[in-house]
């Protein structure tokens, strides 16, 4: 049975200019222990999906529909309280700035313990004892001597660090990571990437990795979603989407990825801005910025619908199979060119 | 931390002379004579010269200065190195000393300001906060036209409405003056509920404006917190919404409210004057106005230096307890 089961997910704010819908009928599914990655601009609903999944929206000028099952549980339809007590315990989160995630004015040992006791009941002393493990997990130096520090002692890696250990305290079944990398510079992500893999498999979580880097989730992710516009444009096994790319926006997406060995002169772009949420184009949401823009796509909104012959691989888009299979070999063709080329 | 305190004393001592000379000059620079006034209105020449050399007031005014700070020096090297009293002078006009005059004033300043502060923040807190975790909502939209009222009201007209209405009017409230906390003086009111009771209205007059910036000051910081990523991850490990208010958001949006607190004493001393004068209490400002009346520096001069001095000291405690509360800040 899947860990957690999103059905039909939509979240919508109400703001003075009108209904803006973040999330607009997001479906998808996550194994125990298995990790989920969601790529998608900045925008794109990737975050808003996981924090209405975790209760985090707040309340007032929020819509929320759907169903997120958890372990059999809706979380859109349990009360604060119980989802209090997942929160932190069974589903846990890291966050995308790790220099403003932590409270200042509390040293980080003060705030890994309110994270056990708030869930189990055991001594203050057990609490520190557990947080003290998991500063060294992560990997804090001297943990001993830093666990009574405050979190502006401490550099933004280690602060993702410490986060990562709050997150995992509880042994949770889930761990959304929220772009937990994109606030850190190269070296420190890889650190950070590494530690997040192999803590997953130390305590067997269940990951949804939220990111804007196709790297991250190539190296990393087993399923992929690809979010546009509040909507999921491509859903698949991590193989078939970087074999078998088959909506536009991921092409766009892979073409924009930097390679050392490209001989190119400059990075493919998307053209463009991501549309807004407030009036989103009619039919297709890519269809303004896409290359391959039919009549059909500024009409009728594109289903999404298992790719022929792989019915886990889906995809919402209105062009016909054979030139998607055309234009995704000549992509994936032109890499293998730049990689014998080097 | 010692090397802080010196170096803080320094500044005290320093401001202390910059603000007393500035006095000074200001009231040498006033056409007035201190020994003809004080000496009567039959006076001749020879006993007016005679007042002024027994005032001082025959010297440059560099040397009553010289004077006046060797008076205030906590020792003296008269006849060998020793600890003294700081000494304020002695009135022109009344035949009081500055000193007693202030012990006398001091209290009556202190309890209306004190009192003044515990009940703006008393007021203020709740409401701020309300305000701020409804925004918009009935409660806080009277909240920010009571706080427009607030802030444009002046404390004397609104001692003089309140005067009119609650004693005047209602009989409510004394008319005004000061009942004793400790001592029962023979034949006046005194002790702790008679010292209330002759401050409501005092305390309500000075508090207001007060109260109605800190409203606003503590909701804007609160709604601000609220929005910080680690209230947010508060919330994400599961705490209660009791948690999050007490723990990390006003943990978090009252630092800048202390700070304000601790400048804002300074300010509201300067509004205690028109609260003394309204309800007649004997206080430092009402003495600084009676001073200013009848051209007697003695009386002004050492209510500016009481004043600076408790200022001083109230910025210095706030200034320690604000290192106290927020780990980022370090005293160096």
């Amino acid at each position: 049975m899947a860990l957690l089961e999103v059905k039909d997910l939509k979240t919508y704010f109400a703001t003075g200019d009108g209904i803006v819908k973040a999330v607009d009928g997001v479906s998808f599914s996550i194994d125990p222990g298995q990790t989920l990655g969601i790529v998608g601009e900045s925008g794109s609903g990737k975050s808003v999906t996981c924090l209405t999944i975790m209760g985090l929206n707040p309340k007032r000028n929020t819509i929320s529909s759907g169903e997120a099952f958890f372990k059999g549980k809706d979380l859109l339809k349990t009360s604060q309280q119980q989802l209090r007590e997942i929160r932190g315990n069974d589903i846990a989160m890291i966050f995308q700035d790790p220099m403003t995630s932590l409270n200042p004015v509390h040293t980080i040992g003060h705030q890994l313990m309110e994270a056990v006791l708030l869930h189990n009941d055991v001594p203050k002393q057990q609490a520190r004892a557990r947080a003290l493990e998991l500063l060294k997990q992560v990997g804090i130096p001297r943990a001993e001597g830093r666990i009574d520090d405050y979190p502006h002692q401490f550099s933004g890696g280690m602060r993702q660090r410490v986060m990562i250990a709050m997150a995992l305290i509880n042994n949770p079944d889930l761990l959304i990571a929220d772009e937990p990398t994109t606030a850190l510079d190269v070296t420190t992500q890889a650190q950070i990437l590494d530690l997040i893999v192999k803590l997953q498999q130390e305590y067997g979580s269940a990951v949804i990795m939220i990111t804007h880097d196709l790297g991250v989730v190539a190296e990393i992710a087993d399923e992929v979603i690809v979010m546009y516009a509040a909507e999921i444009a491509e859903r698949g096994h991590v193989d078939r989407i970087f074999n078998n790319p088959r909506h536009p926006y991921t092409w766009g997406l892979m073409g924009s990825l930097p390679r050392l060995n490209a001989d190119v002169e400059r990075l493919v772009q998307i053209e463009g801005q991501p549309p807004s949420l407030l009036r989103p184009p009619k039919g297709c949401r890519f269809h303004p910025r896409c290359a391959y823009a039919m009549d059909v796509c500024r009409t009728v909104d594109p289903v999404l619908a298992p790719v022929p012959g792989e019915p886990d691989h889906l995809q919402a888009c209105h062009l016909d199979a054979e030139t998607k299979t055309r234009e995704a070999e000549r992509l994936l063709g032109a890499f293998a060119t730049e990689a014998s080329a080097s | 931390m010692i090397q802080y305190l010196i170096r803080r004393l320094i500044w005290a001592v320093a401001l202390l002379l910059v603000v007393t000379m500035i006095g000074f000059v200001l009231f040498y620079l006033v056409p007035a004579n201190p020994a003809k006034q004080a000496c009567g209105k039959a006076c001749t020449p020879e006993m007016i010269a005679r007042v002024a050399h027994y005032l001082g007031t025959d010297r440059p005014w560099y040397i009553q200065y010289v004077r006046f700070v060797g008076r205030l020096m906590p020792v003296s090297f008269h006849g060998g190195p020793h600890f003294k009293t700081p000494n304020l002078g002695k009135s022109f006009v009344s035949n009081q000393t500055v000193n007693r005059i202030v012990v006398n004033a001091a209290p009556e300043t202190a309890s209306l300001v004190l009192g003044g502060v515990v009940l703006w923040m008393l007021i203020a807190l709740p409401v701020g906060i309300l305000s701020a975790l409804r925004p918009r909502s009935l409660l806080d939209r009277t909240t920010m036209t009571g706080v427009l009222i607030g802030v444009s009201t002046h404390p004397l007209f609104l001692g003089l409405v309140l005067l009119y209405f609650f004693t005047n009017k209602l009989h409510w409230f004394p008319i005004g003056g000061y009942a004793n906390f400790w001592h029962p003086a023979y034949g006046e009111p005194s002790g702790p509920l008679q010292w209330a009771y002759h401050l409501i209205l005092p305390w309500f007059t000075f508090a207001v404006l007060f109260m109605a910036i800190y409203v606003r000051m503590i909701r804007a910081n609160v709604m601000e917190t609220m929005n910080e990523d680690y209230v947010r991850t508060a919330r994400a490990k599961g705490a209660p919404e009791s948690l999050v208010m007490r723990s990390h958001i006003l943990r978090n949006a009252l630092l800048p409210v202390v700070t304000m607190l601790g400048m804002d004493i300074g300010v509201a001393l300067g509004g205690a004057v028109f609260t003394e004068s309204i309800y007649g209490l004997h206080g430092l400002g009402w003495w600084t106005i009676w001073g200013l009346n009848n051209f007697d520096s003695p009386t002004v001069l050492g209510v500016l230096v009481f004043a600076t001095t408790m200022i001083i000291v109230f910025n210095l405690f706030v200034d320690l307890l604000y290192a106290w509360i927020d780990p980022r800040i370090r005293l160096a």
